[in-house]
Parts: C-alpha cells; sequence; structure tokens
C-alpha cells in the first residue's frame, strides 16, 4: 500500500457529518448516475405525484448544471385529477423535458384492452400501457418512485429489478444487490425497474419536499371538495365518480396524500394547509398511505405483489 | 427536526428464534405500525388460527412465505425514534439462503443476531456471527431470546454469553454487546425488564440508538471513483468538465492535490460542486461533482485519490467470496465480469485457495469448487487493473460482484484480502494466512512471520541530493514490489516532514534526529515482512551508519542505495525550485549549497542514471 501520512490525517472530522435527508438524497443520487452511466435508453415514471416528483428533482441534482439525461414518462389511466395533468406540463415546459405518455385511453380506443364500463378502474390496465410503452420506445431502465415502506411486497424489491422480456417480476429469483454494486445486465427486450428512492419513508418526501420548497400539485395540500364515504374510502364527486344512488356528499376539507387512477384514489380529511400542518400530520397518522387511500391495495394481502409480478410499477 | 444518523442493522436468526417478531416488536413498541397494518395481520393471525396477533407476519411479505410460516428474502423495514433512525434488512436464518444475510450484512453498521435461550450456541448462531465478521460489520449485538421461557433463569443467559464470548476471539469483531430479551412479552427490547433485575445493561433500543457509528466510515484515505463525466454542452457551461460521484474514504478539500488512477495524472481539486453551489469540502457519502485546474482525461471509472496516498493498481489479488447462484458453481479459470466500485472488468478466478467450513473455521485445501452459500478464498486476475483497498480498511473499495456473462446473474460477492503475488509462487495453500478469521494471541518470532508471509524485509536506504531522482526511483521500486506481491512501503523523507517528523527543521541535529526516526521506522518495518524504502537526502555519512548499525545488530538486511546525481543536474531539474530560492537567498542551508553533503565511502550500490536500469539494480539487492 501506498499509504503515507499526508495532511489528511491532522483534520479531525469535526463537520463531517450528513444528516439524514442529506444521506438519503446522496444514495438516490449515486444510483441515478450510476443507471444513466450504464444503460443506452433510461426513462423515469412520472405521474405527478409526490414521489415522482421528488424523484425527478433528484435526478436533476444528479446531473447538474447538465439537463436532466433522459424522457420522463406519464402512464396515463386517462382518468385523471385535472390539477395534476396541468401540473405535469407546467414541470415538463419548466425544465425542459421530453415527456412519453403511456395512454391506457389509446390502448382501450384500439381494443387491445377491453373495458366493461367507461368508469371501472383501470389501475390493472396501467401494467400494459406501462409495458407496450417500454417496448415501443425501446428503454432498457425504467427509474420507479417505489419505495419499500409502502408495502410488504415493495419491501423485497431490490433497487435495481430485472423483468424478463414479458415484463414480469420472479420474487423468489432476483438477483443479490450487495454494498452499492448494482448489476444491470441484461439482454436486447428485457428491462431493469429501477428505485432510487426506496428507502425514503412518507415521512422523509415530507420534509425532504417542504425543505427544499419544492411544487407539488395542490390536492396534496388541504382543500375545500365535494367527497362522498365509499367503504370508508372519501371519494371526490366528480365526472369519474358520480354519487352513488341513495349515497349523500359532503363539502369538506381534504387532501390527497397519493394520487392514483381517480375512479379509485380516495382523499383525507384534512386542515393542513402547508408542508409544515402536512409534516406534522404525516408524524402521527396512524394509517399507511396506501391504507388510506387506495383502493387498488385493500383487495387482499397480496395485492401489490400479484399486480407487480404482471409488471406493475 | 435535528440532524440525526441513520443506523442500519442486518438481523440474523435461526428459523425459529422469534427474529421476525422482535423486528415486529420494535416496530410495534417504537409506534411505527400503522393501525390498518395491524388489523392486517390481526386478520390473518385469526384466519390461521394463532392464539395471539403474529407480529412475524409484519415483515414476511411475500405470499409463500405467510403461507409457510418463513422468511425467503430479504425484507426492509424502517422506524425512528427521537434520536435516531433505523433500517432493518431482516434476513432469513435458514442454511440455504446465507447469500441473503451476506446481502443484508454488506452496508450494515450492526448485526443483530438471535439465540433461542432454550437451545443456546447453535452451528447457525456461529455462521451468522462469521458472515458478520467476514463482511466487516463493525457492531454486533447478540439478544438471547425466549428468557421468558426458561424463567429468566441469570445462569443460562450467562453460559451463553461465555460461551459466544468465547468464539467471538476467533473473529474480528470489534465492539460486541449482549441483551438477555422476550421479543414475544417484550422484556429488554424497549423497556427494562422487570423480570431480569440482574440485568444491568440497556435495553435493546437504547443500545442501538447509542452505538457510536459516526466513526466508522475512513475519513483518512481519499477515494473517489469517478460514476459520469458532466459536460453541459450549454452556452452557459461551454467549458464545464465535472467528474461526478460519491466520495468513498477521506476528505477532499478545494485546493487539494489529486492523482487520477489509472493514468497517474497530477492536477488540483478546482471546485466541489453541489447543486446547491460550491461547497469546502467532501466527505462520505456525499454525491457531488468535482472540478480539476487542469485538463486531465478522466472517465467513468477512474479513481481520484492523493498523490502520496494511492490505492493499490493490480490486476491480481486475494479475497474470500462467497458463492450465490445455484444454478453454476465456481468454475477457475472461466471468464466472469467484476464490478469493482464503477468498473467493471473481466476476471477470472485463478486458483481456489480453500473452502471455508463457516461452523468449524476449518479450511478445506482439497476443495475444488465452490456451490451456493460456499465460502472461499480465491486467486483472482483481471485483465485490467484495479485500484482497490482491503476490504477492513474500506468496505467500498475493497468489494466486488461477479457475474456470469452467460446468464447475466450475480454469481459471488468478494472481499479483498490483499494483492496477489506471482502464482507461481503463492500457490502453497496452507501457508497462506486468512488475516479476517483466525486469531493468534501468541507473539510471533520473526522467522515464523516471514516465512508465513513467504517474504523477508529489508531497508533499502536511498541517499542523495534533493532533486537527484530519489523518490522517483523509490516509487518505481515500491510500486514494482507490490505489484509482484511483495509488501513494500516507500518512507519518503519530505512526506514524513509533514507528520512525524513535523516538528523537526534543516540544523545538523534536527537533520540527524529526523534520519534516526526514520531508519528506526524503516526497522520495524521491515521487521514486519515489508521492503521499506526509505528516500531522504540524509546527508551526514555518520548517521547513515548509525541506521545501518541498528539494522545489523538486528540482523535486518540494510542496504544503501547512493543516487549520485552532480549538483549541477539537480539544480537543472530543481522539481521544487529549491535551489533557486537558496540562491535568492530565501532558504540558508539547503544540502549542496548552504549545507554539505557527505557521499558514501562505501555504499551497496550506486545508481544508473537510467531509471529503468536503477529500478534493476536495485532489485537485484533484493535477490
Amino acid at each position: 500500500m501506498g499509504t503515507l501520512i499526508d495532511e489528511t490525517t491532522k483534520v479531525r472530522p469535526a463537520a463531517v457529518e450528513l444528516d439524514d435527508l442529506d444521506t438519503l438524497e446522496a444514495e438516490s443520487m449515486f444510483i441515478i448516475r450510476e443507471v444513466v452511466a450504464e444503460f443506452e435508453h433510461p426513462v423515469m415514471l412520472f405521474s405527478g405525484g409526490k414521489d415522482s416528483v421528488l424523484m425527478l428533482q433528484l435526478a436533476r441534482k444528479a446531473f447538474a448544471p447538465a439537463p436532466v439525461p433522459f424522457p420522463i414518462m406519464h402512464v396515463d389511466t386517462g382518468h385523471n385529477f385535472r390539477e395534476v395533468i396541468e401540473f405535469r406540463d407546467k414541470v415538463v415546459a419548466e425544465y425542459g423535458l421530453r415527456l412519453e405518455v403511456a395512454s391506457v385511453q389509446e390502448l382501450i380506443d384500439q381494443g387491445i384492452i377491453k373495458v366493461d364500463h367507461e368508469l371501472e378502474s383501470r389501475n390493472r390496465h396501467q401494467t400494459r400501457a406501462l409495458l407496450d410503452a417500454i417496448k415501443d420506445g425501446g428503454f432498457d431502465a425504467v427509474f420507479g418512485g417505489g419505495r419499500r415502506d409502502e408495502d410488504k411486497a415493495r419491501a423485497k424489491e431490490r433497487i435495481l429489478s430485472f423483468r424478463d422480456k414479458f415484463g414480469q417480476w420472479d420474487p423468489k429469483n432476483q438477483r443479490p444487490e450487495l454494498w452499492h454494486l448494482y448489476n444491470g445486465r441484461h439482454r436486447k427486450g428485457e428491462h431493469i425497474r429501477v428505485f432510487p428512492i426506496s428507502d425514503w419513508t412518507e415521512l422523509d418526501v415530507w420534509r425532504y419536499l417542504a425543505r427544499e420548497q419544492i411544487e407539488l400539485p395542490p390536492i396534496y395540500f388541504a382543500h375545500e371538495r365535494e367527497v362522498v364515504d365509499n367503504e370508508g374510502l372519501l371519494m371526490a364527486v366528480n365526472e369519474y365518480f358520480p354519487l352513488p344512488e341513495g349515497a349523500e356528499s359532503k363539502m369538506e376539507m381534504v387532501r390527497y396524500r397519493t394520487v392514483g387512477d381517480a375512479t379509485l384514489t380516495g382523499a383525507v380529511p384534512s386542515q393542513a394547509t402547508t408542508y409544515e400542518l402536512v409534516i406534522e400530520e404525516t408524524s402521527v397518522s396512524r394509517i399507511t398511505e396506501r391504507g388510506a387511500t387506495r383502493g387498488d391495495d385493500r383487495f387482499s394481502e397480496a395485492a401489490m405483489e400479484d399486480r407487480k409480478r404482471e409488471g406493475y410499477f | 427536526m435535528p440532524a440525526t444518523e441513520i443506523l442500519r442493522i442486518a438481523t440474523a436468526g435461526s428459523v425459529d428464534d422469534g427474529k421476525s417478531t422482535l423486528i415486529g416488536r420494535l416496530l410495534h413498541d417504537t409506534k411505527s405500525i400503522f393501525e390498518d397494518q395491524l388489523e392486517s395481520i390481526e386478520r390473518t393471525s385469526e384466519k390461521r388460527g394463532d392464539e395471539q396477533t403474529d407480529l412475524a407476519l409484519l415483515t414476511d411479505g411475500l405470499r409463500a412465505e405467510r403461507e409457510q410460516g418463513i422468511t425467503i428474502d430479504v425484507a426492509y423495514r424502517y422506524f425512528a425514534t427521537p434520536k435516531r433512525k433505523f433500517v432493518i434488512a431482516d434476513t432469513p436464518g435458514h442454511i440455504q439462503y446465507t447469500r441473503n444475510m451476506v446481502t443484508g450484512a454488506s452496508t450494515a453498521n450492526l448485526a443483530l443476531l438471535l439465540i433461542d435461550a432454550r437451545k443456546g450456541v447453535l452451528e447457525q448462531t456461529r455462521r451468522h456471527a462469521l458472515l458478520s465478521s467476514l463482511l466487516g460489520v463493525p457492531h454486533l449485538v447478540l439478544c438471547v431470546n425466549k428468557m421468558d421461557l426458561v424463567d429468566y433463569d441469570q445462569r443460562i443467559y450467562d453460559e451463553i454469553r461465555e460461551e459466544f464470548t468465547a468464539f467471538a476471539a476467533k473473529l474480528d469483531i470489534t465492539d460486541l454487546g449482549f441483551v438477555p430479551i422476550s421479543a414475544l412479552v417484550g422484556d429488554n427490547v424497549v423497556e427494562p425488564s422487570p423480570n431480569m433485575p440482574w440485568f444491568h445493561g440497556q435495553p435493546l433500543l437504547g443500545h442501538l440508538e447509542d452505538v457510536h457509528i459516526a466513526s466508522d466510515r475512513n475519513l483518512v484515505d481519499n477515494r473517489f471513483p469517478v460514476q459520469y463525466v458532466i459536460r453541459p454542452q450549454s452556452a452557459e457551461y461551454r467549458d464545464y468538465r465535472g467528474f461526478a460521484g460519491s466520495v468513498v474514504g477521506g476528505i477532499f478539500k478545494q485546493g487539494d492535490e489529486v492523482m487520477v488512477m489509472p493514468s497517474r495524472k497530477a492536477s488540483k481539486i478546482a471546485a466541489i460542486d453541489t447543486p446547491e453551489g460550491e461547497v469546502a469540502q467532501a466527505f462520505p457519502p456525499m454525491a457531488v461533482t468535482l472540478r480539476l485546474e487542469d485538463e486531465v482525461d478522466v472517465s467513468r471509472g477512474d479513481m481520484i485519490c492523493r498523490p502520496t496516498n494511492q490505492p493499490t493498481a493490480s490486476r491480481r489479488f486475494e479475497a474470500m467470496i462467497c458463492w450465490f447462484d445455484e444454478t453454476s458453481q465456481l468454475r477457475t479459470g472461466a471468464p466472469y465480469q467484476l464490478k469493482h466500485t464503477t468498473r467493471w472488468v473481466a476476471a477470472e478466478v485463478e486458483e481456489l485457495r480453500y473452502q471455508l467450513n463457516v461452523d468449524t473455521l476449518h479450511r478445506d485445501l482439497a476443495a475444488e469448487t465452490l456451490e451456493v452459500n460456499d465460502i472461499g478464498r480465491v486467486a483472482i486476475h483481471t485483465t485490467s487493473p484495479l485500484f482497490f483497498d482491503e476490504y477492513r480498511i474500506n468496505r467500498t473499495t475493497g468489494s466486488f460482484i461477479l457475474v456470469d456473462p452467460a446468464t447475466d446473474l450475480t454469481v459471488a460477492a468478494g472481499m479483498i484480502i490483499s494483492a496477489g503475488g506471482d502464482p507461481g509462487v503463492a500457490t502453497d495453500a496452507a501457508s497462506i494466512v486468512a488475516e479476517n478469521i483466525t486469531f493468534h494471541p501468541s507473539k510471533l518470532s520473526r522467522e515464523e512471520r516471514w516465512a508465513a508471509l513467504e517474504t523477508g524485509g529489508a531497508t533499502i536506504w536511498m541517499t542523495g541530493l534533493s532533486g537527484s531522482g530519489k523518490s522517483t526511483i523509490a516509487t518505481a521500486i515500491e510500486h514494482t514490489l507490490v505489484s509482484s506481491g511483495r509488501a513494500a512501503f516507500m518512507l519518503d523523507g519530505d512526506n514524513l516532514r509533514h507528520g512525524l517528523n513535523a516538528n523537526l527543521g534543516f540544523s545538523a541535529e534536527d537533520r540527524n534526529e529526523n534520519v534516526r526516526r526514520v531508519g528506526e521506522v524503516a526497522k520495524i518495518l521491515a521487521e514486519s515482512g515489508t521492503v521499506a524504502i526509505a528516500s531522504l537526502v540524509s546527508p551526514y555519512r555518520d548517521e547513515r551508519d548509525r541506521v545501518r548499525a541498528l539494522h545489523e545488530e538486528a540482523g535486518i538486511p540494510f542496504y544503501e542505495v547512493f543516487v549520485d546525481t552532480p549538483l549541477e543536474e539537480c539544480e537543472r531539474r530543481d522539481p521544487k525550485g529549491l535551489y533557486a530560492k537558496a540562491r535568492a537567498g530565501e532558504i540558508k542551508d539547503l544540502t549542496g549549497v548552504g549545507s554539505p553533503y557527505e557521499a558514501p565511502e562505501r555504499p551497496d550500490l550506486v545508481t544508473s542514471p537510467d531509471l529503468e536500469e536503477a529500478v534493476r539494480q536495485v532489485l537485484s539487492l533484493l535477490g
């Protein structure tokens, strides 16, 4: 070893510690840079939800002062919150990004996806739209904003997660992932899902977005809205969720903890109109964000695992 | 919220030790479980007919796991207290999933091992402790669980503690803690247990909150593997060229002299960029972008370090590997892809030195291959050099994975022990000391030490005027020796004056003291089996002779090498600008100008002016 005594040994580690958010930020930036360096055609999923907003922000930091070197993709169910689509388009324009839209509606119009009626949940159909878009775009790495604290199946997901040529995940046969040595090797037609914010918790995301003063779609903060209680979920009454017969709607202060298909994403009662108030609420919340707001994850113990196996994000 | 640290924990235990229950308990008692999660597992427990809610269901995320009541894969869990944040890598304990334990331990600060108080220390306990030690996890806590089932008997706890302490002494574990608990009931998990008044230590959570981890990082050896080159190509940043990456060792400061491996080009850090602007210094694990003062060619996979503190650059090294792949076994001589820091290189395992029995620590020298979950020591040869440190010095620059190019699967993970030697010399597996594994309490004689290391120490003493080329030759010798697998260490007079000899000036008295100290250090290094290469002016004959006598007394070879470059030539080169300053009167006592140089009367060697020839001459002294 060529180790000699030099000046660094005189420096006592005084201010050489990072706080938890800076540590998470650094780890995520490392992952994003690693993937961009090793893959030919990465793409980043962007729903306008807070996790994808965070992920995009980390990508901007990773390559500053150069622009983000890959496009973003929105998997569009057609059942959108208007505010979220407006926000998405604003972000794309402001940062000069290239936007790819994987449209469920287009697949329905082409007869590739069959739906019984206009307002049934299109959550499951997103998988098909996503896989087609990945194939058509020739993408070999797909960044997703999944976090391990969200769900038990996600807790077992790798940072770089292999998908076969059918886009499927085999949870029992995952590549070992040690240190920060990621193996993203794959063949043509296969791809890798990348989860750079795996280790962030919901509270971390909120604290970071607040610290950095990053803009979110307004529906994440408390606002007055016409809602109806639907089997324990507070659903906004609108064209995607007409008032069920016999039910009574009411005006209430609510906010969203997650943003998904408008036919099954519920709101929570809230007075939190600012980041600080949202963090306060999140710190004391006794229910997971998915349990509180997502019809899709409540069907069975393994709902997420099953969807992920098929190629869901 | 104040700045908080993140503690990464790897848990391990046998199938029924109650590991998942303990994690469930930690989450539950720190109020990290959400109501809907709790309701969901209550429903499942009820359906299965469990007597009480099975907290293990919180972590068993896959359907197969819930059905079989076992943990298959590494699951990550998060909880926080006002003092700290915790990430738990929950790894399965059964034998066929050793690889997952290795995965969880690779990034852990602390390993949490569980023992069933009724069963005591089992094979699996020993295996997990060994793996933690092998993976360099700095802290280990042994929880003696199910104390409620042994009537909270202190004797049972003490026996287990003693037995495990004796075993752990053979491993490389620096910090070992014990807690008697009952995960099911909650004794000593969060609150001190009234059932075990004889236990005076902290409950588990308090221990996890207080264990000191900040100094586990290597803040001395500067290492920056380049990940990505940032060139914005915009009008505003036309000339911007930044090298993005994460600091994995040391502290980089603006203005620091740096060197880029493998080109060995030197430059200085012009700026350390973050998205929030420039910062004065960067340290692990910061992700930053370095800009250099000179236009040096740098690309992904290069390593930025300090000119005076470089990683080992070698195509051959010795490593412990854990085989991960169920569908193949280790094939020596077969092509693999190896990933180390941000570099992929083609590699082959030249030889399996031995397989390590993780239960007995026995080394099977006759082993011919490794299969899934096997651990062994190997010699690896890569097509281009890696820039590495020993794993126990730096977990990032000392680790690698092997990928089978036929399947793209990660087949093995490895930890570097040392630079490898000539395979023709070092193939005798019996002679190789596995530093991480066996503990030698006895005092070794020099003969035993040198025989075991298959080496011999010596001191090469390079003397000559400033600018004569001593350090250039010394550096080349050091590099040649280390590359060939022989331990060598250069003691550069100028560099030592920054540290060991920082309090010395250039008076005759101080010069003598300078030579005396370096002579002592060289002797100790040589005694340890290293070739010490001292490079310093050492102008006085008497002092050099004293160093020679010191070595002769100890029976250690000493070679005085005179780099006889004429003063005119040294002055023409003047690499440090010293002669110019001396002629200008700024330095009074520069050797050769204002201070005498006494040339050796009977040096062992006078070097040739040709560098390659000089190196060859010196090496031939060593035989």
